[in-house]
């Protein structure tokens, strides 16, 4: 039997495994992925610490982690009891807030830039000929961060208000019928009613967020590169640029390993959360 | 009752304004296709003129789209076929086997979903580049077939357990081989469940950008994303061919897909995360 999984395990093992063990043992030689590598010991960390670019890329995953896990979240919780209320159409209004989901990252990123940010040819530029004084907000490091987290919330939030509203329709009707005749308003029959009733769905997204805030990268790199002056690095582009643009491998390693370790906590809980759930399907 | 009215009142603005919000900057992108870059310039909202469809034809000249697009369509048709014949028995015999072995197998494939790109890219890429498989499409078909089984596997998985066992039972008594039996009863039972694999399978590979722009780099090779990425700065200036090429790349396709065979998509996009 074991023959029918052989040609996945392998593929994992020779894509996956074997180069994730081999950056963990880059992480300790100095190497430029042409010549020869050389033993370094902890030099790799010890030079990723005193590198403040490390530690405010660091921040600015826990500041994604963070708004992550409350504007979005929030967003499709209003926006998925909306539709169950209001179930008129529901299907396509689904498919149009779920469409973002599908496009391509590169070309999300192109049209934030080009149509929406630019103060030539975005929107920025046209707010600004209509009384709204707005600079372009990826030009400066103290918003850039945020701007392109605007851009990955409007591309994420209507796949998790999908995932939200079917969960919410498989709390009881009659428990959701009580609520509004007992008279409970909107805010009221969310908070009590379908907020405990989705709360394993809103765990596991919850972590599977927390997982993705620390690899986040495809956003960051097409937009902004991690500028400018490093305002919007993540760990994911410090690492791609310490590898491929300044040819660094032990170092863009021991980002990998550092960034892969808090994954790994995440991962643990999610982990729980699925066997959990394998055991009582079982 | 007023109660009852005003909520969904509420609830119909809000949903109206979170459907404007999807599809403006879609919106956008499509009205400024159709106009000159001065256009653009002068009022980045106002209507074009005169439809510039020019624009596209220009697009697919200058950014030589033609060939990309045939890069990407290679790519994700490989990469369709080997999740499909990798997934297919693996999830067969995780549904099926019990034991330590197959349940570690199972948590290591669980594990694996949620590993980033930068824990095994930089080796990969200096151990492709001395074997020579940079700017090779079925080497980055291979990349990608290893970063999507773990998806694939546990969705497949849910529709062997719901085939009921009692079939390849019946198949083993009449002297099926288990590889026949699985062949030739649980496949074709599968085959919703690998329309939905391969749609998906198929999107992240058109979709995908980290390992196409890191391992595809010529002109022979490059895909249409990141044909796309590269001509485009973010201070480009000739944004309605700019948009036009990224309307014929991701638009039309994908949209198309996925106006057709949205529930699918939904589904599997979805899979394993409503928990009941």
């Amino acid at each position: 039997m074991w023959l029918f999984a052989l040609p996945a395990v392998l593929i994992n093992v020779v894509i996956i495994l074997i180069p994730a063990l081999l950056t963990f043992a880059t992480a300790f030689v100095v190497w430029d992925g042409v010549g020869l590598p050389v033993w370094a010991g902890f030099a790799n960390f010890q030079r990723m610490f005193d590198d403040p670019v490390f530690w405010s890329a660091l921040g600015n995953n826990l500041v994604w982690t963070l708004i992550f896990l409350t504007v979005p979240v929030i967003m499709a919780l209003v926006m998925a009891a909306a539709l169950l209320v209001a179930p008129k159409g529901r299907l396509v209004v689904q498919c149009v807030i779920f469409l973002p989901r599908i496009l391509a990252v590169a070309v999300i990123g192109r049209i934030s830039q080009g149509m929406i940010f630019s103060p030539v040819t975005g929107v920025v530029a046209w707010l600004n000929e209509h009384g709204f004084s707005i600079a372009d907000p990826l030009a400066d490091p103290d918003r850039s961060l945020y701007a392109v987290a605007a851009v990955d919330i409007w591309h994420w939030w209507g796949f998790l208000t999908v995932v939200f509203l079917a969960a919410m329709r498989q709390i009881s009707i009659d428990q959701i019928e009580a609520a509004r005749l007992d008279g409970a308003g909107f805010f009221t029959l969310l908070r009590y009613v379908l907020l405990p009733g989705i709360q394993p769905t809103l765990a596991l997204m919850m972590i599977l967020t927390v997982i993705w805030s620390f690899q986040v990268f495809e956003f960051i790199y097409i937009v902004t590169r991690g500028g400018p002056a490093y305002g919007s690095e993540v760990l994911a582009t410090l690492a791609y640029r310490h590898a491929f643009f300044e040819g660094d491998i032990g170092q863009a390693a021991a980002v990998s390993c550092v960034m892969s370790l808090f994954g790994l906590c995440a991962t643990a809980v999610y982990m729980r959360l699925q066997i959990r759930e394998g055991a009582q399907s079982a | 009752m007023t109660e009852t009215r005003w909520g969904r009142a509420v609830a119909l603005t809000l949903i109206g304004i979170a459907s404007f919000g999807s599809l403006l900057p879609i919106a956008l992108a499509v009205l400024n296709a159709f106009k000159t870059t001065v256009e653009i310039n002068l009022n980045p909202l106002g209507l074009p003129a005169r439809l510039q469809w020019e624009n596209f034809a220009s697009a697919w000249r200058n950014a030589s789209l033609g060939p990309s697009l045939l890069h990407s369509a290679e790519l994700a048709g490989l990469t369709i076929l080997m999740v499909c014949l990798t997934a297919a028995p693996c999830a067969y015999v995780l549904a099926r086997q019990q034991g330590r072995g197959w349940r570690f197998l199972g948590f290591y494939f669980m594990a694996s979903i949620t590993v980033p790109a930068q824990l095994y890219l930089f080796p990969l890429y200096f151990l492709f580049a001395k074997l020579g498989l940079v700017n090779s499409i079925p080497a980055v078909a291979l990349i990608y077939t290893a970063m999507l089984l773990p998806f694939a596997i546990f969705l497949l998985r849910t529709y062997v357990l719901a085939i009921p066992k009692a079939l390849e039972e019946a198949a083993q008594v009449d002297g099926a081989k288990p590889w026949q039996a699985f062949f030739y009863v649980i496949l074709p039972m599968m085959r919703p469940g690998l329309l939905t694999v391969a749609i998906i399978v198929g999107l992240n590979a058109w979709n995908e950008f980290v390992i196409a722009v890191t391992f595809l780099q010529n002109d022979n090779n490059v895909t249409a994303i990141v044909k796309f990425y590269s001509l485009t700065g973010q201070y480009s200036t000739d944004w309605g061919e700019m948009l036009a090429a990224a309307i014929i790349i991701v638009l039309l396709p994908v949209v198309v897909v996925f106006v057709l065979l949205q529930r699918r998509f939904i589904e599997g996009m979805t899979a394993g995360a409503v928990k009941s």
